[in-house]
């Protein structure tokens, strides 16, 4: 029952009698949500059903070569209440991520702010620093696995100022070592770009105003820009402990978790459990903790800027 | 009206597609076509992979319901990880190579389709020529289920110029003089560590990770990781203490084997022995030096021989497995396996003879292939093999860990492989 109208023009139209056209904060709504459908609809393929397929598995246990599905309640959750090897992994996982965000954050610091000057010259050494970010990561991983052979060039730069360096991937404490460094400098440059570009939007006045007050370059830097370029420093410590927890290739490549169980990282742990060991259950149990613990950091870290972040506004 | 007409006919429509629909099921499947076959495989060798293609289209040409035979190569490193990766993700090869430490993972677990009667069926194939010894890994129940197509003996290949370099007898004068054991071969190595800071022996691909290699040393003081029945663990054996004591003593003391974290290449002239397959033969006619083959050293318990195998199963959740299991019997067939034998020394025994191994391996003299290849093939062992075998594996890795420092309390630390890998070896 839709009837022909006519239009001011004269043409038909088929809109049906009675359905009023759309108001503008109805149209507005509506570009609104075509707007955010493509990430609405990405999120949902890429991260919302996975984590719910996730959560799904983890009551499951998958045999994949017997191509068994059985539901197995919370016998995954409990066998990981009661692995051995869940300490040490959370252990190891801990001190890689501290020593990642120590050594990472503070070298971004230290080298933007040696290279926030206007001299000749300090766009190459930007770009010098900045270079490894853009390097695949598992070719870096491997030209430093070969550096970091027993008779490699670490040992070799070692042994010309005298030095007998340590079989660095074969010793537990230095195989972590190996794997911070490699991270460390892979990923350092990020965050050197951001910390610099933080620190030009300082306002020289304050610093100005600052060193005419007698305070030293010390007391500036502390009391001035530290204050300034906290949301640039809480942005970094976000990411680079979220990125910290995602470690896998360098892991993979350089050590495979070992000597023993020693860079055993939760998510090559849970790389093995799921993916070598074809406990596809238990691997998502270990996925949903990760996913946890970066939920509660960031959430942390996110409550945490109000006492400790500053805001121009 | 027009709506009930509509209906009524839509209604037609969708009874009279179900009826046809159902017929259709009750008729007899449909004869397959436009089969797609693909096989995963670990090589990337280019001439390898020519030949597996030279021998599909053949069996293209007369087989018109198949449309193409893909050979997928995947990394050796992670082959069995990307392979069981692919099913669980609904992306089963119809065929795939097996590595040996994964044979019962696959076997036992109905992951392969039987082949047994379509292999014994088909004609000219001759089943009963296939080799007991190839065949008994890929059994269930007394039936085959995928195709040993490559047994390949461990031997020692030796670098002659590298030792007369050193001053040490060539591998022939060692035998000749009654040293060719592991610690005439240690204390050779040794010199040439010495003499010209080169590798004395590698046990190819080890690399202190995968464990398993050294079974081609263990053997020769009789050891073995666990007993016949696969329950107990036997890392804790004396015999097994002894061979991790010499391996060590090589490693760290008398430095005649690369320590952890060191590499070197045998082919690439870096190492005057290496223990690795015979397949590895090929490379070596570019390697420039003048090299020899013999059998594995003898050990304190004596002569011994190990064999690698590979095999082929049909997938079971492939979606042509009737067609894959018919393309590898044609595959596997007397004429292709004689082709093959150039790299996989093959199961049967009629070609187990030194005219055909001979002139499929070009690079060996008649002598090698009478005196290491054939002998190996009919006396090795395969390697150890256990069911959950990457769960053993790294377990073991992980554990064995504690030997590869210089200070290591040998006994301790095979006590703690055997208290690590024990809770698994019982299930």
């Amino acid at each position: 029952m839709t009837t022909l109208i006519k239009s001011p023009t004269g043409r038909a139209s088929a809109r049906p009698v009675g359905r009023r056209p759309l108001t503008h904060v109805q149209r507005d709504a509506l570009a609104g949500y075509l707007f955010v459908a493509p990430q609405v609809l990405g999120i949902a393929a890429f991260v919302l059903v996975p984590l719910a397929l996730v959560v799904y598995f983890s009551f499951h246990e998958w045999n994949v070569l017997a191509n068994t599905f059985t539901f197995v309640g919370v016998e995954n959750f409990e066998r990981f209440l009661s692995d051995p090897q869940v300490a040490p992994v959370m252990r190891t996982t801990g001190i890689f991520s501290v020593a990642l965000v120590f050594f990472n954050i503070t070298l971004a610091l230290l080298l933007a702010v040696m290279l926030n000057r206007s001299l000749a010259g300090i766009t190459f050494f930007r770009t010098l620093f900045f270079s490894p970010v853009v390097v695949s990561l598992v070719a870096w991983t491997i030209v430093w696995g070969f550096l970091f052979q027993d008779n490699g060039g670490v040992n070799g730069a070692l042994e010309v100022v005298g030095i007998d360096g340590p079989n660095w991937l074969r010793e537990g404490p230095t195989a972590m070592a190996a794997v911070v460094i490699v991270q460390v400098f892979k990923n350092v440059g990020l965050n050197m770009v951001l910390f610099l570009a933080a620190l030009q939007g300082v306002p020289q006045e304050l610093q100005e105003a600052a060193r005419m007050d007698g305070a030293g370059p010390r007391t500036i830097f502390a009391r001035i820009v530290i204050p300034l370029i906290s949301p640039t420093i809480l942005l970094t410590f976000i990411i680079t402990i979220v990125g910290s927890l995602q470690v896998f290739a360098q892991i993979a490549v350089l050590t495979q978790g070992g000597p023993g169980i020693s860079t055993t990282v939760l998510v090559y742990y849970l790389f093995q459990q799921a993916f070598l060991f074809g406990e596809f259950g238990y691997g998502s149990v270990l996925s949903l903790v990760l996913f946890l613990i970066v939920l509660v950091l960031t959430v942390v870290q996110w409550q945490l800027r109000k006492k400790w972040v500053f805001y121009e506004n | 009206m027009r709506s009930a007409k509509m209906l009524t006919a839509v209604g037609l429509l969708a009874g009279t597609s179900l009826l046809l629909a159902g017929c259709a099921s009750s008729t007899p499947a449909a004869e397959p076509e436009n089969v797609q076959l693909r096989m995963t495989v670990w090589t990337a060798n280019e001439d390898q992979l020519a030949l597996f293609d030279d021998i599909a289209n053949e069996y293209i040409e007369t087989h018109p319901e198949v449309k193409s035979i893909t050979f997928e190569p995947l990394p050796f490193e992670d082959y069995t990880t990307t392979l069981t990766t692919q099913v669980a993700g609904g992306k089963a090869p119809d065929l795939a190579w097996i590595l040996e430490n994964a044979a019962l993972d696959f076997v036992d677990s109905g992951a392969l389709a039987p082949i047994q009667d379509t292999l014994e069926k088909t004609d000219g194939y001759e089943f009963d020529d296939l080799s007991e010894a190839a065949t008994a890994l890929w059994q269930k129940d007394g039936e085959l289920m995928a195709y040993p197509f490559s047994t390949s003996p461990f031997v020692m290949f030796a670098n002659d110029d590298l030792l007369q370099a050193a001053g040490q007898p060539t591998a022939a004068e060692l035998q000749a003089a009654g040293k060719w054991n592991w610690e005439g071969i240690a204390e050779v190595g040794a010199a040439v560590n010495a003499a010209t800071g080169k590798a004395g022996f590698v046990i190819r691909d080890f690399d202190y990770t995968s464990w398993d290699n050294l079974a081609s040393v263990w053997m020769g003081w009789g050891a073995q990781p666990w007993g016949d029945d696969g329950a107990s663990c036997e890392f804790d054996s004396p015999e097994m203490v002894d061979a991790f004591t010499f391996l060590h003593d090589a490693a760290f003391d008398n430095k005649s084997m690369p320590g952890p974290g060191t590499t070197a290449d045998f082919f690439a002239g870096e190492s005057a022995f290496t223990v690795t397959q015979i397949s590895r033969a090929s490379v070596l006619p570019d390697s420039g030096f003048s090299w020899d083959l013999l059998p594995l050293p003898e050990g304190p318990e004596g002569e011994y021989s190990m064999v690698g195998q590979a095999g082929i199963g049909v997938m079971a959740k492939g979606e042509n497995a009737a067609v894959a299991a018919d393309f590898l019997a044609f595959f596997s067939n007397p004429d292709n396996s004689k082709k093959l034998a150039q790299w996989f020394p093959p199961a049967r025994t009629s070609q187990l003879t030194t005219e055909t191994l001979a002139a499929a391996n070009p690079v060996l003299s008649a002598d090698q292939v009478e005196n290491v290849v054939i002998p190996g093939i009919e006396t090795g062992v395969v390697r150890p093999g256990h069911t959950d075998s990457a769960k053993v594996g790294q377990t073991v890795r992980a554990a064995l860990d504690a030997v590869w420092t210089p200070d290591a309390d040998i006994e301790e630390s095979l006590g703690g492989v055997c208290d690590a890998v024990e809770p698994l070896l019982g299930k």
